[in-house]
Protein backbone atom coordinates (compact mmCIF):
# COMPACT_ATOMS: atom_id res chain seq x y z
CA UNK A 1 0.00 0.00 0.00
CA UNK A 2 2.79 2.34 0.78
CA UNK A 3 4.40 1.71 -2.11
CA UNK A 4 1.45 2.36 -4.64
CA UNK A 5 1.34 5.38 -2.79
CA UNK A 6 5.31 6.31 -3.41
CA UNK A 7 4.16 5.63 -7.27
CA UNK A 8 1.67 8.07 -7.92
CA UNK A 9 3.52 10.59 -5.60
CA UNK A 10 6.46 10.06 -8.04
CA UNK A 11 3.55 10.10 -11.00
CA UNK A 12 2.00 13.89 -9.48
CA UNK A 13 5.80 15.13 -9.11
CA UNK A 14 6.30 13.93 -12.56
CA UNK A 15 3.02 14.86 -14.35
CA UNK A 16 3.38 18.98 -14.12
CA UNK A 17 6.12 18.90 -16.39
CA UNK A 18 4.73 16.55 -18.54
CA UNK A 19 1.50 17.99 -18.75
CA UNK A 20 2.24 21.30 -20.69
CA UNK A 21 3.90 19.30 -23.77
CA UNK A 22 2.57 19.91 -26.73
CA UNK A 23 2.99 18.33 -30.06
CA UNK A 24 5.71 19.24 -31.54
CA UNK A 25 6.21 18.85 -35.41
CA UNK A 26 10.02 17.34 -35.30
CA UNK A 27 10.38 15.88 -39.12
CA UNK A 28 8.25 16.25 -42.45
CA UNK A 29 8.46 14.00 -45.29
CA UNK A 30 7.26 13.93 -48.67
CA UNK A 31 7.02 12.32 -51.94
CA UNK A 32 4.98 10.87 -54.82
CA UNK A 33 4.26 7.46 -55.41
CA UNK A 34 3.28 7.04 -59.33
CA UNK A 35 0.70 4.63 -59.48
CA UNK A 36 1.59 1.94 -62.26
CA UNK A 37 1.05 -1.59 -63.22
CA UNK A 38 3.69 -2.62 -60.35
CA UNK A 39 0.87 -2.01 -57.75
CA UNK A 40 -1.50 -4.88 -57.55
CA UNK A 41 -5.62 -3.88 -58.73
CA UNK A 42 -7.72 -4.41 -55.64
CA UNK A 43 -10.08 -7.15 -56.22
CA UNK A 44 -12.76 -5.56 -54.55
CA UNK A 45 -12.63 -2.47 -56.08
CA UNK A 46 -12.64 -3.79 -59.24
CA UNK A 47 -15.22 -6.13 -59.19
CA UNK A 48 -17.13 -3.30 -58.05
CA UNK A 49 -16.20 -0.62 -60.95
CA UNK A 50 -16.82 -3.95 -63.30
CA UNK A 51 -20.98 -3.80 -63.93
CA UNK A 52 -20.33 -0.35 -64.83
CA UNK A 53 -17.79 -0.68 -67.07
CA UNK A 54 -19.36 -3.15 -68.51
CA UNK A 55 -22.56 -1.28 -69.43
CA UNK A 56 -20.76 1.70 -70.36
CA UNK A 57 -18.51 0.01 -72.70
CA UNK A 58 -21.54 -1.81 -74.05
CA UNK A 59 -22.95 1.73 -74.91
CA UNK A 60 -19.75 2.53 -75.94
CA UNK A 61 -19.14 0.22 -78.74
CA UNK A 62 -22.85 0.44 -79.70
CA UNK A 63 -23.03 1.04 -83.55
CA UNK A 64 -24.10 4.33 -84.99
CA UNK A 65 -23.09 4.77 -88.88
CA UNK A 66 -20.45 3.05 -90.99
CA UNK A 67 -17.34 5.53 -92.78
CA UNK A 68 -16.76 4.20 -96.08
CA UNK A 69 -12.75 5.50 -95.26
CA UNK A 70 -10.53 6.42 -92.55
CA UNK A 71 -10.39 10.04 -92.02
CA UNK A 72 -7.70 11.87 -90.46
CA UNK A 73 -7.52 15.79 -90.08
CA UNK A 74 -3.96 16.31 -91.28
CA UNK A 75 -5.26 14.24 -95.02
CA UNK A 76 -5.14 17.65 -96.83
CA UNK A 77 -3.89 21.11 -96.27
CA UNK A 78 -6.31 23.82 -95.66
CA UNK A 79 -9.31 21.97 -95.76
CA UNK A 80 -10.33 18.11 -95.00
CA UNK A 81 -13.01 15.56 -95.10
CA UNK A 82 -12.89 14.98 -91.58
CA UNK A 83 -13.12 18.77 -90.60
CA UNK A 84 -16.11 19.39 -93.55
CA UNK A 85 -18.07 16.80 -92.24
CA UNK A 86 -17.72 18.32 -88.38
CA UNK A 87 -19.28 21.50 -89.98
CA UNK A 88 -21.80 19.55 -91.66
CA UNK A 89 -22.24 17.63 -88.49
CA UNK A 90 -22.78 21.49 -86.42
CA UNK A 91 -24.79 22.66 -89.48
CA UNK A 92 -27.51 19.71 -89.63
CA UNK A 93 -28.02 19.62 -85.95
CA UNK A 94 -27.98 23.26 -84.91
CA UNK A 95 -29.66 25.20 -87.04
CA UNK A 96 -32.94 23.92 -86.36
CA UNK A 97 -33.06 25.01 -83.15
CA UNK A 98 -31.55 28.11 -83.87
CA UNK A 99 -33.89 28.74 -86.10
CA UNK A 100 -36.46 27.67 -83.94
CA UNK A 101 -35.34 30.27 -81.34
CA UNK A 102 -34.53 33.46 -83.15
CA UNK A 103 -36.13 33.14 -86.61
CA UNK A 104 -32.63 33.31 -88.31
CA UNK A 105 -30.61 30.64 -89.99
CA UNK A 106 -26.89 30.09 -89.42
CA UNK A 107 -25.03 31.47 -91.55
CA UNK A 108 -21.11 29.92 -91.08
CA UNK A 109 -19.96 27.55 -88.93
CA UNK A 110 -16.50 27.66 -87.46
CA UNK A 111 -14.46 25.37 -85.46
CA UNK A 112 -10.64 25.13 -85.04
CA UNK A 113 -7.80 22.30 -86.55
CA UNK A 114 -6.91 21.22 -82.90
CA UNK A 115 -10.43 20.07 -81.83
CA UNK A 116 -10.40 17.24 -83.63
CA UNK A 117 -9.15 15.00 -81.49
CA UNK A 118 -8.74 11.34 -83.00
CA UNK A 119 -9.13 10.20 -86.61
CA UNK A 120 -12.40 8.32 -87.85
CA UNK A 121 -11.58 4.82 -88.47
CA UNK A 122 -12.72 2.63 -91.84
CA UNK A 123 -15.97 0.94 -90.70
CA UNK A 124 -18.58 1.11 -87.78
CA UNK A 125 -18.88 4.52 -86.00
CA UNK A 126 -19.72 4.06 -82.86
CA UNK A 127 -20.49 6.47 -79.36
CA UNK A 128 -16.87 5.53 -78.80
CA UNK A 129 -15.72 7.27 -81.67
CA UNK A 130 -17.88 10.31 -81.28
CA UNK A 131 -15.90 10.65 -77.62
CA UNK A 132 -12.48 9.56 -79.03
CA UNK A 133 -12.58 12.62 -81.69
CA UNK A 134 -14.79 15.54 -79.48
CA UNK A 135 -13.79 14.57 -75.92
CA UNK A 136 -14.11 17.81 -74.63
CA UNK A 137 -18.08 18.58 -73.46
CA UNK A 138 -18.24 22.04 -75.47
CA UNK A 139 -21.78 23.22 -76.58
CA UNK A 140 -22.61 25.11 -79.66
CA UNK A 141 -23.25 28.47 -79.59
CA UNK A 142 -24.36 30.70 -81.94
CA UNK A 143 -22.65 34.26 -82.70
CA UNK A 144 -24.19 37.03 -84.48
CA UNK A 145 -21.18 38.87 -86.03
CA UNK A 146 -20.93 41.98 -88.42
CA UNK A 147 -18.81 41.53 -91.61
CA UNK A 148 -15.86 43.29 -90.19
CA UNK A 149 -15.57 40.48 -87.55
CA UNK A 150 -16.41 37.77 -90.83
CA UNK A 151 -12.98 39.52 -92.69
CA UNK A 152 -11.15 39.28 -89.68
CA UNK A 153 -11.87 35.51 -89.12
CA UNK A 154 -10.66 35.23 -93.02
CA UNK A 155 -7.76 37.09 -92.13
CA UNK A 156 -6.88 34.34 -89.48
CA UNK A 157 -7.86 31.41 -91.84
CA UNK A 158 -5.67 32.92 -94.03
CA UNK A 159 -2.58 34.00 -92.32
CA UNK A 160 -2.50 30.42 -90.16
CA UNK A 161 -2.50 28.29 -93.75
CA UNK A 162 -4.65 25.61 -91.49
CA UNK A 163 -7.47 23.76 -91.95
CA UNK A 164 -9.32 24.93 -89.25
CA UNK A 165 -13.08 23.48 -90.15
CA UNK A 166 -15.76 26.35 -91.58
CA UNK A 167 -18.70 25.89 -93.31
CA UNK A 168 -20.46 28.82 -95.32
CA UNK A 169 -16.81 30.89 -97.00
CA UNK A 170 -15.09 30.31 -99.91
CA UNK A 171 -11.43 31.31 -99.63
CA UNK A 172 -9.41 30.99 -102.79
CA UNK A 173 -5.68 32.10 -102.12
CA UNK A 174 -2.38 32.16 -104.47
CA UNK A 175 0.01 29.18 -104.33
CA UNK A 176 1.54 31.59 -101.74
CA UNK A 177 -0.72 31.80 -99.62
CA UNK A 178 -2.42 35.35 -100.18
CA UNK A 179 -6.23 35.80 -100.46
CA UNK A 180 -7.22 36.46 -103.79
CA UNK A 181 -10.96 36.31 -102.73
CA UNK A 182 -13.36 35.56 -99.97
CA UNK A 183 -17.00 35.39 -100.08
CA UNK A 184 -20.04 33.98 -97.61
CA UNK A 185 -22.78 31.72 -99.48
CA UNK A 186 -21.72 32.97 -102.64
CA UNK A 187 -21.71 37.00 -101.88
CA UNK A 188 -19.34 39.48 -100.89
CA UNK A 189 -18.61 39.93 -97.16
CA UNK A 190 -20.86 42.65 -95.97
CA UNK A 191 -19.28 45.01 -93.22
CA UNK A 192 -22.55 45.84 -92.16
CA UNK A 193 -24.90 42.92 -92.49
CA UNK A 194 -24.74 40.34 -89.32
CA UNK A 195 -23.75 36.91 -90.00
CA UNK A 196 -24.62 33.93 -88.07
CA UNK A 197 -22.04 31.55 -86.99
CA UNK A 198 -21.99 28.97 -84.64
CA UNK A 199 -19.06 28.24 -83.23
CA UNK A 200 -18.29 26.30 -79.76
CA UNK A 201 -18.13 27.77 -76.13
CA UNK A 202 -14.52 27.29 -76.36
CA UNK A 203 -13.57 28.92 -79.24
CA UNK A 204 -16.23 32.01 -79.19
CA UNK A 205 -13.83 32.49 -75.07
CA UNK A 206 -11.09 33.35 -77.19
CA UNK A 207 -9.66 29.41 -77.98
CA UNK A 208 -6.89 29.41 -80.35
CA UNK A 209 -6.51 32.68 -80.17
CA UNK A 210 -9.81 33.28 -82.55
CA UNK A 211 -10.54 36.78 -81.41
CA UNK A 212 -12.57 37.74 -84.36
CA UNK A 213 -15.66 36.58 -82.18
CA UNK A 214 -16.14 39.72 -80.39
CA UNK A 215 -17.45 42.20 -80.27
CA UNK A 216 -20.59 40.00 -81.38
CA UNK A 217 -23.98 41.68 -82.08
CA UNK A 218 -25.65 38.37 -80.43
CA UNK A 219 -25.06 35.49 -78.94
CA UNK A 220 -27.06 32.31 -78.26
CA UNK A 221 -25.71 29.13 -76.08
CA UNK A 222 -28.10 26.50 -77.53
CA UNK A 223 -27.08 24.02 -74.55
CA UNK A 224 -25.94 21.37 -77.18
CA UNK A 225 -23.01 19.72 -76.43
CA UNK A 226 -20.97 18.66 -79.84
CA UNK A 227 -20.78 14.96 -78.92
CA UNK A 228 -24.40 15.02 -78.63
CA UNK A 229 -24.74 16.84 -82.20
CA UNK A 230 -22.67 14.13 -83.69
CA UNK A 231 -23.75 11.22 -81.82
CA UNK A 232 -27.34 12.38 -83.13
CA UNK A 233 -26.45 12.73 -86.34
CA UNK A 234 -24.43 9.76 -86.82
CA UNK A 235 -27.61 7.73 -85.38
CA UNK A 236 -29.60 10.02 -88.44
CA UNK A 237 -27.26 8.85 -91.56
CA UNK A 238 -26.65 5.47 -92.79
CA UNK A 239 -22.90 5.76 -94.18
CA UNK A 240 -20.46 8.78 -93.79
CA UNK A 241 -18.58 9.71 -97.01
CA UNK A 242 -17.42 13.12 -96.81
CA UNK A 243 -14.73 14.71 -98.50
CA UNK A 244 -12.55 17.25 -99.21
CA UNK A 245 -13.62 20.19 -101.83
CA UNK A 246 -12.76 24.03 -102.86
CA UNK A 247 -13.85 26.04 -99.77
CA UNK A 248 -10.25 26.83 -98.58
CA UNK A 249 -7.71 26.39 -101.28
CA UNK A 250 -4.51 27.49 -103.13
CA UNK A 251 -5.22 28.14 -107.06
CA UNK B 1 -6.14 16.51 -20.45
CA UNK B 2 -7.26 14.08 -23.10
CA UNK B 3 -7.58 10.58 -21.87
CA UNK B 4 -5.30 9.14 -24.18
CA UNK B 5 -2.36 11.93 -23.45
CA UNK B 6 -2.77 10.87 -20.16
CA UNK B 7 -2.74 7.30 -20.33
CA UNK B 8 0.58 7.84 -22.51
CA UNK B 9 2.09 10.34 -20.13
CA UNK B 10 1.19 8.01 -17.23
CA UNK B 11 3.20 4.89 -19.14
CA UNK B 12 5.72 7.30 -19.45
CA UNK B 13 5.82 8.43 -16.13
CA UNK B 14 5.79 5.27 -14.48
CA UNK B 15 8.91 3.73 -16.62
CA UNK B 16 10.61 7.05 -15.52
CA UNK B 17 9.82 6.10 -11.54
CA UNK B 18 10.58 2.56 -12.54
CA UNK B 19 13.66 3.50 -14.01
CA UNK B 20 14.65 5.25 -10.85
CA UNK B 21 16.01 8.53 -10.72
CA UNK B 22 14.66 10.58 -13.44
CA UNK B 23 18.27 10.79 -14.66
CA UNK B 24 16.23 9.76 -18.10
CA UNK B 25 15.27 12.54 -19.66
CA UNK B 26 11.76 12.28 -21.66
CA UNK B 27 14.02 13.15 -24.89
CA UNK B 28 15.79 9.63 -24.22
CA UNK B 29 12.56 7.14 -25.17
CA UNK B 30 11.31 9.74 -27.55
CA UNK B 31 8.40 8.12 -29.21
CA UNK B 32 7.61 9.66 -32.48
CA UNK B 33 4.08 10.22 -33.63
CA UNK B 34 3.74 9.55 -37.15
CA UNK B 35 0.55 11.21 -39.79
CA UNK B 36 0.69 10.07 -43.27
CA UNK B 37 -1.25 12.40 -45.55
CA UNK B 38 -2.10 10.90 -48.74
CA UNK B 39 -3.77 13.15 -51.64
CA UNK B 40 -4.56 13.01 -55.02
CA UNK B 41 -5.96 16.28 -57.52
CA UNK B 42 -8.05 16.94 -60.92
CA UNK B 43 -8.81 12.98 -60.92
CA UNK B 44 -11.12 13.82 -63.35
CA UNK B 45 -12.98 10.32 -63.83
CA UNK B 46 -10.30 8.26 -64.30
CA UNK B 47 -11.64 5.24 -62.75
CA UNK B 48 -9.74 2.51 -65.20
CA UNK B 49 -5.83 2.87 -65.98
CA UNK B 50 -4.39 4.45 -68.71
CA UNK B 51 -3.89 1.66 -71.96
CA UNK B 52 -0.60 0.74 -73.32
CA UNK B 53 -1.39 3.30 -76.06
CA UNK B 54 -2.09 6.55 -74.25
CA UNK B 55 1.54 8.61 -74.89
CA UNK B 56 2.89 9.80 -71.67
CA UNK B 57 0.30 8.52 -69.40
CA UNK B 58 0.52 5.10 -70.57
CA UNK B 59 -0.59 1.86 -68.43
CA UNK B 60 -0.44 4.50 -65.69
CA UNK B 61 -3.46 5.41 -63.11
CA UNK B 62 -6.67 3.22 -61.80
CA UNK B 63 -8.37 3.30 -59.21
CA UNK B 64 -8.42 -0.48 -57.94
CA UNK B 65 -4.30 0.28 -58.12
CA UNK B 66 -4.30 3.33 -56.23
CA UNK B 67 -6.28 1.46 -53.71
CA UNK B 68 -4.04 -1.34 -53.13
CA UNK B 69 -1.36 1.05 -52.14
CA UNK B 70 -3.33 3.14 -49.98
CA UNK B 71 -4.46 -0.03 -47.95
CA UNK B 72 -0.70 -0.81 -48.01
CA UNK B 73 0.40 2.70 -46.30
CA UNK B 74 -3.00 2.19 -44.14
CA UNK B 75 -1.32 -0.97 -42.68
CA UNK B 76 2.16 0.89 -42.26
CA UNK B 77 0.63 3.69 -40.33
CA UNK B 78 -2.88 3.58 -39.12
CA UNK B 79 -2.83 7.30 -38.21
CA UNK B 80 -3.52 8.05 -42.14
CA UNK B 81 -6.08 10.34 -43.92
CA UNK B 82 -6.56 11.04 -47.36
CA UNK B 83 -7.59 14.07 -49.34
CA UNK B 84 -8.55 15.29 -52.89
CA UNK B 85 -8.22 18.45 -54.30
CA UNK B 86 -10.80 18.49 -56.35
CA UNK B 87 -12.47 18.38 -59.69
CA UNK B 88 -13.44 14.43 -59.33
CA UNK B 89 -15.67 15.01 -62.05
CA UNK B 90 -15.82 14.98 -66.10
CA UNK B 91 -12.92 13.61 -68.28
CA UNK B 92 -14.00 9.97 -69.24
CA UNK B 93 -17.72 8.66 -69.94
CA UNK B 94 -17.96 7.58 -66.50
CA UNK B 95 -18.82 10.48 -65.61
CA UNK B 96 -21.27 11.49 -68.84
CA UNK B 97 -23.50 7.84 -68.15
CA UNK B 98 -23.44 7.64 -64.04
CA UNK B 99 -22.94 11.68 -62.89
CA UNK B 100 -20.08 11.25 -61.04
CA UNK B 101 -21.77 8.47 -58.88
CA UNK B 102 -18.91 6.12 -59.22
CA UNK B 103 -16.61 8.59 -58.75
CA UNK B 104 -17.71 9.02 -55.23
CA UNK B 105 -18.88 5.52 -54.07
CA UNK B 106 -15.09 4.44 -54.80
CA UNK B 107 -13.98 7.28 -53.41
CA UNK B 108 -15.93 6.46 -49.93
CA UNK B 109 -14.86 2.70 -50.49
CA UNK B 110 -11.00 4.02 -50.81
CA UNK B 111 -11.97 5.74 -47.37
CA UNK B 112 -11.39 9.21 -48.29
CA UNK B 113 -11.15 11.58 -45.36
CA UNK B 114 -12.01 14.93 -47.04
CA UNK B 115 -12.73 16.73 -50.64
CA UNK B 116 -12.38 19.83 -51.86
CA UNK B 117 -14.93 21.44 -54.56
CA UNK B 118 -13.08 21.95 -58.02
CA UNK B 119 -14.61 24.00 -60.87
CA UNK B 120 -15.25 20.91 -62.73
CA UNK B 121 -17.52 19.43 -59.86
CA UNK B 122 -20.12 22.13 -61.13
CA UNK B 123 -20.06 20.13 -64.72
CA UNK B 124 -23.12 18.75 -64.25
CA UNK B 125 -24.53 22.06 -62.36
CA UNK B 126 -24.94 22.48 -58.01
CA UNK B 127 -27.79 20.13 -58.36
CA UNK B 128 -25.78 17.39 -59.86
CA UNK B 129 -23.13 18.04 -57.37
CA UNK B 130 -25.64 18.01 -54.69
CA UNK B 131 -27.57 14.78 -56.30
CA UNK B 132 -24.69 12.83 -56.20
CA UNK B 133 -23.78 13.83 -52.58
CA UNK B 134 -25.24 10.59 -50.52
CA UNK B 135 -22.80 8.49 -52.38
CA UNK B 136 -20.06 10.52 -50.53
CA UNK B 137 -19.19 9.02 -47.16
CA UNK B 138 -16.29 11.92 -47.06
CA UNK B 139 -16.47 15.08 -46.04
CA UNK B 140 -16.65 17.89 -48.66
CA UNK B 141 -14.84 21.37 -47.51
CA UNK B 142 -15.22 24.76 -48.78
CA UNK B 143 -14.33 27.95 -46.69
CA UNK B 144 -14.35 30.84 -49.72
CA UNK B 145 -17.77 29.25 -51.47
CA UNK B 146 -20.36 30.72 -50.06
CA UNK B 147 -23.36 28.04 -50.75
CA UNK B 148 -26.13 29.71 -48.45
CA UNK B 149 -28.40 30.52 -51.13
CA UNK B 150 -27.74 27.01 -52.64
CA UNK B 151 -29.09 23.36 -51.94
CA UNK B 152 -25.83 22.53 -51.05
CA UNK B 153 -25.92 25.00 -47.99
CA UNK B 154 -25.19 22.94 -45.10
CA UNK B 155 -23.39 20.23 -47.02
CA UNK B 156 -20.28 21.59 -47.08
CA UNK B 157 -18.56 22.77 -44.31
CA UNK B 158 -15.45 25.57 -44.21
CA UNK B 159 -13.21 22.75 -42.55
CA UNK B 160 -13.56 19.96 -40.63
CA UNK B 161 -10.71 18.78 -37.57
CA UNK B 162 -9.46 14.91 -37.46
CA UNK B 163 -8.31 13.61 -34.45
CA UNK B 164 -5.38 10.73 -35.23
CA UNK B 165 -3.00 9.47 -32.43
CA UNK B 166 -4.06 12.38 -30.32
CA UNK B 167 -3.01 14.98 -33.11
CA UNK B 168 -5.05 17.72 -34.16
CA UNK B 169 -5.34 18.11 -37.98
CA UNK B 170 -7.68 21.07 -39.08
CA UNK B 171 -8.16 20.37 -43.06
CA UNK B 172 -10.30 23.40 -44.89
CA UNK B 173 -11.23 23.96 -48.88
CA UNK B 174 -10.63 26.73 -51.16
CA UNK B 175 -12.04 27.03 -54.81
CA UNK B 176 -11.16 28.61 -57.64
CA UNK B 177 -13.11 31.82 -58.84
CA UNK B 178 -15.80 31.01 -60.94
CA UNK B 179 -16.80 33.64 -63.35
CA UNK B 180 -14.86 32.49 -66.27
CA UNK B 181 -14.71 28.90 -65.78
CA UNK B 182 -17.89 28.09 -64.84
CA UNK B 183 -20.70 29.41 -65.73
CA UNK B 184 -23.58 30.82 -63.46
CA UNK B 185 -26.48 28.18 -64.74
CA UNK B 186 -24.20 25.84 -63.40
CA UNK B 187 -22.75 27.52 -59.68
CA UNK B 188 -25.72 29.44 -59.06
CA UNK B 189 -25.68 31.38 -56.38
CA UNK B 190 -22.94 29.97 -55.35
CA UNK B 191 -20.93 33.20 -54.29
CA UNK B 192 -16.90 33.00 -54.63
CA UNK B 193 -14.56 34.84 -51.46
CA UNK B 194 -11.56 36.42 -51.57
CA UNK B 195 -9.33 33.08 -50.93
CA UNK B 196 -6.43 34.68 -49.04
CA UNK B 197 -8.56 36.57 -46.48
CA UNK B 198 -10.31 33.52 -45.95
CA UNK B 199 -7.42 31.47 -45.28
CA UNK B 200 -6.05 33.99 -43.02
CA UNK B 201 -9.25 33.56 -41.32
CA UNK B 202 -9.06 29.67 -41.19
CA UNK B 203 -5.78 29.38 -39.77
CA UNK B 204 -6.43 31.54 -37.20
CA UNK B 205 -9.45 29.89 -35.96
CA UNK B 206 -7.63 26.42 -36.69
CA UNK B 207 -4.77 27.01 -34.74
CA UNK B 208 -5.95 29.35 -31.84
CA UNK B 209 -9.99 27.95 -31.25
CA UNK B 210 -9.44 24.29 -32.50
CA UNK B 211 -5.68 24.22 -31.26
CA UNK B 212 -4.64 22.11 -34.64
CA UNK B 213 -1.30 20.68 -34.45
CA UNK B 214 -1.21 20.36 -37.91
CA UNK B 215 -2.62 22.61 -40.78
CA UNK B 216 -3.69 21.78 -44.33
CA UNK B 217 -5.41 23.72 -47.04
CA UNK B 218 -7.25 21.27 -49.74
CA UNK B 219 -6.61 23.65 -52.47
CA UNK B 220 -7.87 24.16 -56.36
CA UNK B 221 -6.53 27.92 -56.85
CA UNK B 222 -3.92 26.25 -59.27
CA UNK B 223 0.08 26.36 -58.10
CA UNK B 224 1.09 29.15 -59.77
CA UNK B 225 0.54 31.44 -63.34
CA UNK B 226 3.33 32.38 -64.47
CA UNK B 227 1.50 34.82 -66.64
CA UNK B 228 -0.49 36.28 -64.57
CA UNK B 229 1.80 35.88 -60.97
CA UNK B 230 -0.95 38.35 -58.74
CA UNK B 231 -4.02 36.11 -59.39
CA UNK B 232 -4.51 33.96 -56.32
CA UNK B 233 -2.40 30.49 -56.56
CA UNK B 234 -0.98 28.15 -53.59
CA UNK B 235 2.53 29.87 -54.11
CA UNK B 236 0.46 33.21 -53.58
CA UNK B 237 -1.31 31.77 -50.80
CA UNK B 238 1.86 30.60 -48.68
CA UNK B 239 3.30 33.72 -49.13
CA UNK B 240 0.34 35.73 -47.62
CA UNK B 241 -0.63 33.29 -44.53
CA UNK B 242 1.44 31.73 -41.40
CA UNK B 243 0.49 28.43 -39.40
CA UNK B 244 -0.39 26.45 -42.12
CA UNK B 245 1.68 23.31 -42.90
CA UNK B 246 0.81 21.73 -46.44
CA UNK B 247 -1.04 23.30 -49.33
CA UNK B 248 -2.68 20.33 -51.17
CA UNK B 249 -3.18 21.74 -54.83
CA UNK B 250 -5.13 20.92 -57.97
CA UNK B 251 -6.29 22.75 -61.06
CA UNK B 252 -3.50 23.43 -62.95
CA UNK B 253 -2.18 19.71 -63.32
CA UNK B 254 0.92 20.45 -62.01
CA UNK B 255 3.80 17.80 -62.20
CA UNK B 256 6.16 18.32 -59.62
CA UNK B 257 9.10 16.91 -59.06
CA UNK B 258 9.14 16.57 -55.47
CA UNK B 259 6.89 18.55 -52.95
CA UNK B 260 7.84 22.74 -52.65
CA UNK B 261 9.52 24.07 -50.19
CA UNK B 262 7.86 27.58 -49.28
CA UNK B 263 8.29 30.53 -47.04
CA UNK B 264 4.90 31.38 -45.33
CA UNK B 265 4.53 35.46 -44.29
CA UNK B 266 6.84 34.83 -41.29
CA UNK B 267 9.18 33.00 -43.11
CA UNK B 268 8.76 29.55 -41.70
CA UNK B 269 9.05 27.07 -44.00
CA UNK B 270 6.03 24.92 -45.43
CA UNK B 271 5.38 22.52 -48.34
CA UNK B 272 3.33 22.90 -51.17
CA UNK B 273 2.23 19.95 -53.37
CA UNK B 274 0.07 18.71 -56.08
CA UNK B 275 0.30 15.31 -57.83
CA UNK B 276 -0.67 16.27 -61.32
CA UNK B 277 -3.89 14.62 -62.64
CA UNK B 278 -5.77 11.70 -63.30
CA UNK B 279 -5.02 9.52 -60.16
CA UNK B 280 -1.61 8.83 -61.81
CA UNK B 281 0.20 9.50 -58.64
CA UNK B 282 0.09 9.70 -55.40
CA UNK B 283 0.91 12.47 -52.75
CA UNK B 284 2.54 11.07 -49.48
CA UNK B 285 3.31 13.84 -46.97
CA UNK B 286 4.56 12.23 -43.23
CA UNK B 287 4.33 14.48 -40.15
CA UNK B 288 6.49 13.18 -37.45
CA UNK B 289 5.75 14.47 -33.92
CA UNK B 290 7.51 14.37 -30.61
CA UNK B 291 6.01 14.98 -27.70
CA UNK B 292 8.62 16.62 -26.24
CA UNK B 293 8.79 20.68 -25.32
CA UNK B 294 12.86 20.91 -25.31
CA UNK B 295 12.96 19.95 -29.17
CA UNK B 296 11.09 22.27 -30.93
CA UNK B 297 13.85 24.56 -30.69
CA UNK B 298 15.03 22.60 -33.41
CA UNK B 299 12.75 23.74 -36.02
CA UNK B 300 11.18 21.47 -38.15
CA UNK B 301 13.29 19.19 -40.69
CA UNK B 302 11.70 18.87 -43.67
CA UNK B 303 12.69 15.81 -46.17
CA UNK B 304 11.58 16.39 -49.72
Amino acid sequence: MRLTHLFFLLIFLILPSCKEQNQNLIKIEGKQIAITDTLSTHTDIESFIKPFRDKLEKDLDSVLAYSVKAYTKNDDELNTAIGNLMTDIIFSEANPIFNKRTGNNIDAVMLNHGGIRSMIPKGPITVRTAYEVMPFENKIVVVGLKGKNINDMVSYLVSGKRAHPFLGLKILLDQDYNLIKATINGENIDENKTYYVATNDYLYNNGDNMAFFKPSESFLNLDYKVRSAMIDYFKKVDTINPVRDDRFIRK
Amino acid sequence: MRRRDFIQQLTAGSALTIGGLGLHSFTAPSKHTKITILHTNDVHSHIDPFGPDDGRNANKGGVARRASLIESIRKENPNTLLLDAGDIFQGTPYFNYYGGELEFKLMSMLKYDAATIGNHDFDNGIDGLYAQLPHAKFSMVSANYDFSNTVMDTHVKPYKVFKRAGIKIGVFGLGIKLKGLVEKSLSKETKYLDPIEISQDMSRILKTEEKCDLIICLSHLGYHYKNAPDIASDLNLAAATKDIDLIIGGHTHTFLKKPTVVKNMEGKNMLVNQVGAYGINLGRIDFYFDANKNKSADGTSIIV
